[in-house]
C-alpha cells in the first residue's frame, strides 16, 4: 500500500504540494482530480522520482519502504510505474530493446531470471495484441513519430509488462479519442485485482467512467481539499472545481 | 646523420632533399616538378599554425614540434589483418602497398599500388589536390611512397573493395604520407571500405585525389581507428560530375589526433554529395572534421550529418562551408552537426560557413550541443533501467542514428561495429 502523509515538495524554489496526505491500500483504485497548476503531475513526479523535484516535508512509503530515499529505477523494480502524460520519444533507441531492457533490468533487480529475445517477443506479441497495438511499433524508435494514441497505448504496454503494484497514470486520457481511451482503460482494467493498485490521475471525469475509481481525492492548491466515491467524480463534472474550492 | 634532430616542417624538407632522387617516380619529370613545386610551398607555409583561419580550433603544434623519419625498412612478413569486409582488399603497411596480404585477383578495373604503376597516375596525381594553399597536400606530395590506384572504366560496377591501412610500430616515430587516386568512368560504381589501425609515434597523413564522373556513383565508408598516440590527418579532394554522387561516411575514433578534411565540388548538374561522420574522443584527444563543398552547377544536393561525442578532457571541432556559386541556382544544401558531451572538460568548436551567390537556392544548416537529454534519461530511469546503462542506451542510440542514412549493409554494418568497438572501450574506462 502507497501512505503519503504530510507530504510537501518544491520546484525551482517554489513550494507546490503543501502537505499531502493519501493513503491508497493494495487492490484499491484512487482517482485524483484537480484542475491544471494543483500540484498532480509534480505529485506524480516526486513519487517517481524525478530530478529538480524536491521534497521539502513529509513521508511517502510504499509497502513499508521509504520510496523517497530510492534513486528512479530502484523504485521502478520495487513495483512503482508511472505512465507519463508527455512520453519521451527516443529516436536510435529500438523499442523492442528498450521493452526488453527494461524488462530484465528489473527481472534483475528481484533476482529473477532474464528473457532472452525470443520469450520477450512472444511476450510483447501477446500484450500488444491485446492493446490492439501493430506489431511495427515494436521495431520503430521508442515513441518516434507515434501518435498522441499510440504514445498512451505504448504506456499501457509498458505497464502491461512491467507488472508494476502500483500504477501512477498522469493524465493518460489527455489527447485520446474515445477508441484508445476504451483500449486504455481495458489495459488497466485488466491488471486490477489484489496485487494493484493504481493512482489515476486526471482533470476531466470522462475517464473514470471507464476506469472505476474506488476513491476519488480532489487535489487543489498543493492539498486534498476533499475525498469521497465515484460519484465524486461525477459532482465535479457536475458542478466544477471552484464549488469544491468554496466548500471545502 | 644529423636529420633526426630536425623537426617539423624543417625536417621533412631535409629528408625530402636527401630521399628526392630515390622516391618512386624520381626519374618522371611531370612527378618531380609537382614534388618540388610542392616542396616549395611547404617551405614557404610550414605546418599551419592556429593563426590559419582553417586551423583556428586544431593545434598542429605536437606534429610540428616532433621529429618523424620515414618507415625505411619495409616490413615483410605476416601482419595481423583487420576482419575483412568485402572479398577484394588492397591492403598498405606504413603506407606501402602488400600485394601479398590483398586480394585483388578478378576484378574488371585497375586496382592496385601507385607506385609500380605511376604512369597510369599521370593526369589523375595532382588534378584536385591544392598543395599552393593546403600544407598538408604539398607534404603529401613532396614525399608520397605509394598508395592507392583504382581506375574504374565507363559502364563498370566495381562492387565492394576494402582499403585497409595498417601502421606497425618501429619503435621510433615515423611518416607516412601516401597518395590514394580513384577514378570512377561514367556511370561507374564502387563501395570503398577503408580501415586505418596503426600503433607508435605516427603520423598518417594520406590524400585523396576522387574523380566522380557523369552518373557514377562512389560510396566511401571510413574508419580512422588508429591508436591513441597516433596522428591522423587526411585531406580528401573529390570533384562529382553531372548526374553523380559520392557519399562520405567516416568514424573517427582512436587517434590521438584526427583531422578528416574534404573538400568536394560539385561540378556538373544533378550531382549530389553526402558527407556524414561520427567523431569520438575521450581524455587527451582531439577530432577535428572540416568540410568545404563547392556547387558549381545548378540542381545539385549536398548533405551532411556529422556527430560528435566527446568524453573526459577533449576537444571536437566541426568547420562545414558550403559554397553555393552563381550559376548553382536550385542547390538543395544541407548541413547538420550535433555533439554530445559527457563530461564537462570537453569541449566542441563549431563553425557552419555558408557563401550563397546564387538567389534561387534552398540551404540550411543547424547545430546542437549537450549533455544527455535529462527527461529521456529520466524515462528510462523510470522503467527501472539503471542509470550507467541508461546513460550507454543515449550515446549509442545517438551513435547510431549516425549511420541510419547508410543504405549499404555491409558498409552500415562494419561502421556500427567501429562506433561500438569505441563506445565499449570508452564505457570500461569510465
Amino acid at each position: 500500500m502507497l501512505k503519503i502523509e504530510g507530504l510537501t515538495a518544491e520546484v525551482e524554489g517554489k513550494q507546490i504540494l503543501k502537505g499531502i496526505d493519501l493513503e491508497v491500500p493494495t487492490g484499491e483504485v484512487h482517482a485524483i482530480m484537480g484542475p491544471n497548476g494543483s500540484g498532480k503531475s509534480t505529485l506524480s513526479y516526486v513519487l517517481s522520482g524525478r530530478e529538480g523535484y524536491e521534497v521539502t516535508g513529509g513521508t511517502a512509503t510504499f509497502n513499508g519502504q521509504d520510496i523517497l530515499a530510492m534513486e528512479p529505477e530502484e523504485r521502478a523494480a520495487a513495483g512503482l510505474f508511472l505512465a507519463f502524460q508527455y512520453p519521451v520519444e527516443l529516436p536510435g533507441v529500438g523499442n523492442a530493446t528498450f521493452l526488453r531492457t527494461a524488462l530484465n533490468a528489473q527481472r534483475k533487480a528481484r533476482g529473477e531470471s532474464e528473457l532472452d529475445a525470443m520469450q520477450f517477443l512472444k511476450l510483447a506479441r501477446e500484450r500488444m495484441k491485446a492493446l490492439a497495438m501493430p506489431e511495427d511499433m515494436l521495431k520503430r524508435g521508442v515513441n518516434v513519430g507515434f501518435s498522441g494514441g499510440e504514445k498512451k497505448r505504448n504506456e499501457i504496454l509498458q505497464m502491461a509488462l512491467l507488472k508494476p503494484s502500483l500504477a501512477i497514470l498522469d493524465e493518460t486520457d489527455s489527447g485520446l479519442d474515445i477508441d484508445a481511451l476504451k483500449i486504455v482503460a481495458d489495459g488497466v482494467n485488466a491488471m486490477r485485482g489484489p496485487g494493484f493498485s493504481a493512482l489515476v490521475i486526471t482533470h476531466y471525469q470522462r475517464l473514470l467512467d471507464y476506469i472505476v475509481p474506488d476513491r476519488v481525492h480532489v487535489l487543489m492548491g498543493g492539498r486534498i481539499v476533499k475525498s469521497g466515491g465515484p460519484d465524486l467524480a461525477k459532482e465535479l463534472e457536475a458542478q466544477g472545481y471552484a464549488a469544491v474550492q468554496a466548500a471545502a | 646523420m644529423t636529420t633526426a634532430a630536425q623537426t617539423g616542417a624543417a625536417g621533412f624538407l631535409a629528408r625530402y632533399e636527401g630521399l628526392k632522387d630515390h622516391l618512386p617516380g624520381a626519374r618522371k619529370p611531370w612527378l618531380n616538378a609537382l614534388r618540388a613545386d610542392a616542396a616549395v610551398h611547404f617551405a614557404a607555409r610550414g605546418f599551419p599554425t592556429r593563426r590559419v583561419e582553417q586551423w583556428k580550433y586544431t593545434d598542429l603544434a605536437p606534429v610540428a614540434q616532433a621529429s618523424f623519419a620515414e618507415p625505411l625498412t619495409m616490413v615483410d612478413g605476416a601482419i595481423a589483418l583487420p576482419v575483412p569486409n568485402a572479398k577484394h582488399r588492397a591492403v598498405f603497411v606504413d603506407g606501402r602497398f602488400r600485394p601479398d596480404l590483398s586480394a585483388l585477383e578478378g576484378l574488371a578495373f585497375r586496382a592496385g599500388g601507385l607506385a609500380q604503376d605511376l604512369n597510369a597516375a599521370e593526369g589523375l596525381l595532382g588534378a584536385l589536390a591544392k598543395p599552393a594553399t593546403e600544407p598538408l597536400a604539398a607534404l603529401n606530395t613532396m614525399l608520397f611512397e605509394d598508395g592507392l590506384l583504382l581506375d574504374i572504366p565507363d559502364g563498370v560496377d566495381g562492387g565492394l573493395l576494402e582499403l585497409v591501412s595498417i601502421a606497425v610500430d618501429p619503435g621510433r616515430p615515423f611518416a607516412f604520407h601516401p597518395r590514394h587516386l580513384i577514378r570512377l568512368g561514367a556511370g561507374a560504381r564502387l563501395t570503398l571500405i577503408e580501415t586505418a589501425t596503426g600503433r607508435g609515434q605516427c603520423l598518417h597523413n594520406p590524400v585523396f585525389e576522387i574523380t566522380v564522373a557523369e552518373g557514377a556513383s562512389l560510396t566511401h565508408g571510413r574508419m580512422l581507428q588508429e591508436e591513441v598516440t597516433v596522428f591522423h590527418l587526411s585531406t580528401i579532394y573529390a570533384t562529382i560530375a553531372a548526374g553523380g554522387t559520392y557519399d562520405n561516411f567516416t568514424v573517427a575514433a582512436g587517434p590521438r589526433l584526427t583531422r578528416n578534411e574534404i573538400h568536394a565540388a560539385l561540378t556538373g548538374p544533378r550531382a549530389a554529395c553526402h558527407m556524414n561522420g561520427a567523431q569520438m574522443a575521450a581524455d587527451g584527444q582531439h577530432v577535428d572534421t572540416t568540410t568545404s563543398l563547392d556547387h558549381a552547377a545548378p540542381d545539385c544536393a549536398s548533405r551532411q550529418t556529422y556527430k560528435t561525442v566527446l568524453a573526459g578532457r577533449s576537444r571536437g571541432v566541426f568547420q562545414g562551408k558550403i559554397h553555393v556559386h552563381r550559376v548553382a541556382q536550385k542547390t538543395d544544401g544541407y548541413q547538420m552537426n550535433q555533439a554530445l558531451l559527457l563530461s564537462e572538460e570537453a569541449e566542441i568548436d563549431s563553425k557552419p560557413q555558408l557563401e550563397i551567390y546564387a538567389d534561387d537556392v534552398k540551404c540550411s544548416h543547424g547545430a546542437t550541443v549537450g549533455a544527455l537529454d535529462a527527461d529521456s534519461l529520466f524515462y528510462l530511469r523510470s522503467r527501472g533501467i539503471p542509470e550507467s546503462q541508461a546513460k550507454a542506451m543515449l550515446v549509442e542510440a545517438f551513435l547510431h542514428e549516425a549511420v541510419e542514412t547508410v543504405t549499404d549493409d555491409t558498409l552500415r554494418a562494419a561502421l556500427t561495429r567501429a562506433l561500438d568497438t569505441w563506445w565499449a572501450r570508452q564505457r570500461k574506462t569510465a
